[in-house]
């Protein structure tokens, strides 16, 4: 009986080692340098050139989480400043802006990701996390917030603020009605339903296009801006990511979402009728003109700003994203100190903010990255 | 019952030997230990499931002091915001809809599967269907998630249609002609996923029938119908409702597949072709990652009903398998 | 041909006994007929979809036989055609949608699985570019999976033998249901339990292990049923047998009962561990995920192939589309592994004898 039993444990273990070995005898990499580089976009530029301008400091992993916005820009930061750092691991997860800053007030996170400025509760709260200090916004990364939409045989459209509170709120229904066609004349317009997405999550994106049709046509779209989505029903995804993944999907779909994922979808964006000599394009040149064109209203160190959504200036976007690190002036967690002014004094710089342009992010300012670095420099 | 042909040998230590090394002392202490180990795990089993129910009602009733809305009437899942206000009534429709949905598409369909294979299918074809069914319940669930939310959802869109062009006057059945990320949707893709359960359990029962019932009928000038509506769905019938149940319990828990293929809202409506709805499990999934403490102990809470919920139904499926094992003799 | 031919052939029937029958190929013809019917249909109506043509096919079929089949054969005849024509109509239904995945998660997921796809991560690849790979997944959901089947295991298996073995009474009665209702928690429940209480409660971090605590509570119960079943089919001569010799009852379990039924046990245990290799509910709320190799499952985000799939199909764009479908290749292949190899060990060791 012993030899049988024997026998019958090994067989069982024997397949179990071998179906594991299997797999485990392939060894892994994280080193994915080589594809990227033949395929990524822009991945070129990335590590090599970026490289010599990355002052690297402190070491173990950063964790940092917040506004799914930046994701892809954080992204290609982690990547080129992983690159030149090899002992600093950035590990940013974009839980949406609200999480991000109840970790960061937690003290879970050495840093926050936000679509929109502390209230002065949350600056309040950030005094004991902050030892000393509190918590500051720093303007890190601007978008566009692109009106994306999927029609087949339409290439060009451009609409108003008030056509497109009517489109949102169901009020117009199909694409070749009357208000599109007048702004379009030259646009062969289908007569297919118009299916509008909204985020179903929370997010800071909502509330600036929400804020924008508020403030611009307030008689076509009474709901105040907040992050969650005034109205109810129709057709929703979760993230900008699963938000143009449906209108990818979908023809006759329409909605908003940072350019970057309309880039990274092939989707046609919306030219807004502002009232500018031209419609404007949802562009990153456009969208930093609005940035530039917005005033700071935070007190130093803290830098946070204020768009004007219903400015005229030729070429600046009005729908226009920017999103804050959030990170304390003063008593930051030593052990990861080093690292945080490492990473966004990177992220902060020229080298930094160009990098993004080509997955779809809007540079700063030169004064205002100036004054960023400045700040970062001044964090303890 | 004949002593089975086995090819196990009994220890091999002569008689004298397992006398001496096994000492009354050594044998009731080992005996002792042995047990209070293999009851020890049963009553962890049973600590587990105390445990489960404990914790989430602990956390559960954290959320539920600060609510603003009513729990099980209010519409909106607002856990997050302040103060924050939610309710489980768009989830436990949308739960019970698409549970139903799936019920009422997979139970019959799976019912004929089963008949197919033990009675139906020729002989040599019957095994290896049973097989790829076994096997079909093997697929993860969000394998399915993926197929319904790229596959399904856009080869939907002209059946809707065509369910709306003649039946859209009931209101349940109309449809605009957006993409169909609804309950109805979700029903399917579940009706699919609990198809092999389902199938297997009704296979199994069917496969029970007494041969000499059937061949009693037949002898009686039955059709194969009669011999089935008359020997085999009575027999069978305890064991199909157990196995729908069971179907229906994993329906009722399914996450990934619904969260995939739903488009999330706290919209109420009786149109179930139309986009829109929530799931439990779902909103668990879709809601958890941007949802701060607070958000957690709400979706706990939501989690908890799902929990009482599914164990009344399973509870009910296995009380009527016990049932049935009681009277039908099959075990004997 | 009529149905009077058919039932010239045989003996004549003057007691109206035998009812004169459709010869053999009937179905068949109708079948053909609804086709052909359903496809002018679709044409004429304009039905784009093949899926309607098909259903109104099926619809015409059955009407059709039943038809035929009540005028010709009478009633009784004509309700077993029906039944026949709908059991063969629910199992193409069945077929249809189920060969459907396959093929769409294998056309699709061939396309990017190749050696470069398991052996890489996902470590510094951006969502929209292509390239990257699933290893970092895999080695998380292997060591999920073992360290929740170390742990599932012998708290199942003990069970299973203090239910077959020693367990009387009220007791065994309530392990006995309870393991029974404990197989139908649903995955998320089971996470959101660890959540609140490993990770809300004890104020342990996210890591692989989290995840893995889930996973072995939805496994055990599939461990006992199964290893409970096994147990049962040992004969008791084999027990009688060791007793006769002086062998304690422990070490007659240990030394005879389960090394008789180890080959359905492991069986079983193989089986429970292709269920929760699958599981992406309790994963997605504990393992935290990561784009890098984590290979220590007890701190740090790990990342899992279930939730990779999920991630992928998140992120929306059709290099990551590609990813979640070569993903979703890779674990349903290895689930089957799994699953062959249990069902293979099962019939190669299967009992000689029940009771």
């Amino acid at each position: 009986m012993k030899s049988q039993s024997k026998i019958r444990f090994r067989t069982a273990a024997g397949i179990l080692a071998l179906s594991s070995a299997l797999v485990l005898s392939a060894c892994g990499s994280d080193d994915n340098s080589d594809s990227g580089d033949d395929n990524a976009k822009g991945g070129d530029k990335s590590s090599a050139a970026a490289g010599g301008d990355i002052k690297c400091g402190g070491g173990g992993e950063l964790l940092a989480s917040g506004a799914s916005s930046q994701d892809n820009a954080v992204q290609q930061w982690v990547a080129d400043y992983q690159a030149a750092c090899s002992d600093v691991t950035v590990n940013y997860k974009p839980v949406g802006s609200g999480a991000g800053i109840e970790e960061f007030l937690n003290g879970q996170t050495a840093f926050a990701g936000s679509d929109s400025a502390l209230e002065p509760e949350e600056v309040e709260k950030s005094k004991e996390v902050c030892s000393g200090g509190q918590g500051i916004n720093l303007p890190m990364v601007g978008g566009p917030v692109a009106i994306a939409y999927h029609v087949e045989g339409v290439d060009e459209l451009v609409l108003d603020a008030e056509t497109l509170a009517n489109v949102f709120n169901g009020e117009i229904g199909k694409w070749n009605d009357e208000a599109i066609a007048k702004l379009n004349p030259d646009a062969e317009l289908p007569d297919t339903k118009i299916q509008p997405v909204h985020r179903s999550d929370e997010s800071g994106t909502t509330e600036n296009f929400t804020a924008y049709l508020n403030t611009v046509v307030k008689d076509a779209w009474p709901h105040e801006a907040d992050k969650k989505w005034p109205i109810e029903g129709g057709q929703a995804a979760t993230g900008s990511a699963g938000v143009s993944s449906q209108v990818k999907q979908t023809d006759g779909a329409i909605s908003y979402m940072e350019i970057s994922h309309a880039e990274s979808n092939d989707l046609t964006t919306v030219k807004l009728d502002t009232g500018a000599a031209e419609p404007v394009e949802a562009t990153v040149e456009n969208a930093s003109a609005a940035i530039a064109a917005g005033k700071r209203v935070g007190e130093a160190p803290d830098m946070a700003l204020e768009l004007d959504y219903a400015t005229k200036v030729d070429g600046a976007y009005p729908i226009t994203l920017v999103t804050y690190e959030v990170a304390c002036d003063k008593g930051n967690k030593p052990e990861s100190l080093d690292a945080v002014k490492s990473f966004l004094g990177y992220t902060a710089s020229e080298a930094g903010q160009q990098s993004i342009v080509d997955v779809g992010y809007a540079p700063l300012p030169a004064e205002m990255a100036a004054e960023v670095v400045k700040t970062v420099d001044s964090l303890s | 019952m004949t002593a089975p042909p086995t090819d196990i040998e009994t220890p091999a230590p002569p008689p004298s030997q397992v006398l001496l090394s096994n000492g009354k002392g050594s044998t009731r202490r080992g005996d002792k230990v042995f047990s209070g180990l293999s009851k020890g795990s049963g009553i962890t089993l049973l600590l587990i499931m105390a445990a489960i129910a404990a914790f989430l009602a602990y956390r559960a009733s954290i959320a539920l002091a600060d609510n603003e809305g009513n729990f099980l009437t209010t519409f909106e899942w607002d856990a997050n915001s302040i103060p924050p206000k939610f309710g489980i009534a768009v989830l436990a429709f949308g739960t019970v809809v698409s549970s139903i949905v799936a019920m009422v598409i997979a139970v019959p369909i799976a019912v004929g599967i089963a008949l197919f294979i033990t009675h139906y299918a020729p002989r040599r074809l019957a095994a290896p269907i049973a097989y790829v069914i076994d096997l079909l319940a093997a697929v993860p669930s969000i394998v399915y998630g993926l197929w319904g939310a790229l596959f399904l959802v856009p080869h939907l869109v002209g059946t809707y249609e065509w369910l709306d062009r003649y039946l859209g006057w009931t209101v349940v059945l109309s449809f605009d002609g957006t993409a169909p990320r609804s309950l109805m949707t979700a029903g399917i893709l579940l009706a699919v996923m609990i198809l092999p359960i389902i199938t297997n359990v009704s296979r199994e029962v069917f496969a029970q029938t007494p041969r000499l019932q059937e061949e009693a009928a037949l002898a009686l000038g039955a059709t194969r119908w009669e011999v089935i509506r008359m020997t085999v769905l009575p027999f069978g019938r305890s064991g199909v409702i157990s196995a729908s149940m069971l179907g229906l319990g994993r329906a009722l828990g399914e996450t990934m597949a619904v969260a995939t293929v739903l488009s999330p809202s706290a919209l109420l409506s009786a149109e179930i072709l139309q986009a829109g709805g929530g799931t439990f499990a779902q909103n668990i999934a879709a809601s958890f990652g941007e949802s701060g403490q607070f958000g957690r102990d709400a979706l706990i809470a939501s989690g908890l009903v799902l929990f009482v919920i599914t164990l009344l139904v399973n509870g009910a499926a296995r009380l009527i398998i016990a049932r049935r094992k009681e009277y039908s003799g099959a075990n004997a | 041909m009529s149905a009077q031919t058919i039932a010239d052939k045989r003996p004549v029937d003057r007691l109206g006994i035998q009812q004169p029958r459709l010869p053999r190929w009937a179905p068949l013809g109708i079948a053909a007929g609804a086709a052909v019917l359903a496809a002018l249909i679709g044409v004429i109506g304009g039905l784009g979809s093949r899926i309607q043509w098909g259903l109104i096919a099926a619809i015409l079929f059955v009407i059709g036989q039943f038809v035929i089949s009540t005028a010709v054969e009478g009633g009784r005849q004509a309700k077993d055609r029906l039944a026949t024509s709908l059991v063969w109509v629910a199992f193409l239904l069945a077929v249809v949608p189920l060969a459907s995945l396959i093929w769409e998660t294998v056309s699709k997921g061939i396309k990017v699985t190749d050696g470069y796809f398991l052996t890489h991560s996902m470590s510094g690849v951006v969502n929209v570019a292509p390239g990257g790979g699933v290893y970092h997944a895999l080695m998380g959901t292997i060591e999920q999976v073992l360290i929740a089947t170390l742990i599932a295991t012998p708290i199942g298996l003990l069970t299973a033998v203090y239910l077959v073995e020693y367990g009387r009474g009220p007791l065994a009665k309530a392990v006995t249901f309870f393991v029974d209702v404990m197989t139908g928690i649903p995955s998320i429940v089971a996470g959101l339990f660890v959540l609140s209480l490993w990770i809300m409660i004890l104020d342990f971090g996210y890591s692989g292990f989290a995840g893995a605590l889930a996973l072995a509570i939805l496994m055990m119960p599939v461990v006992v049923r199964s290893t409970e079943e096994m147990l049962k089919l040992v004969p008791n001569e084999l027990r009688e047998a060791s007793y006769a010799l002086g062998v304690p009852k422990w070490k007659t379990i240990l030394k005879v009962v389960l090394p008789t039924s180890l080959g359905g046990i492991t069986t079983g245990v193989m089986l429970a561990v292709a269920r929760i290799t699958g599981e992406t509910a309790p994963v997605l709320l504990l393992v935290f995920g990561s784009p890098a190799i984590n290979n220590n499952p007890f701190d740090g985000g790990q990342a899992s192939l279930p939730l990779y799939i999920y991630q992928q199909w998140g992120a929306g764009t059709s290099a990551s589309f590609d990813r979640a479908w070569a993903a979703a290749l890779v674990l349903i292949v290895f689930v089957m592994i799994l699953n062959l190899l249990a069902r293979g060990i099962a019939r190669w060791k299967a009992p000689k004898s029940g009771r």
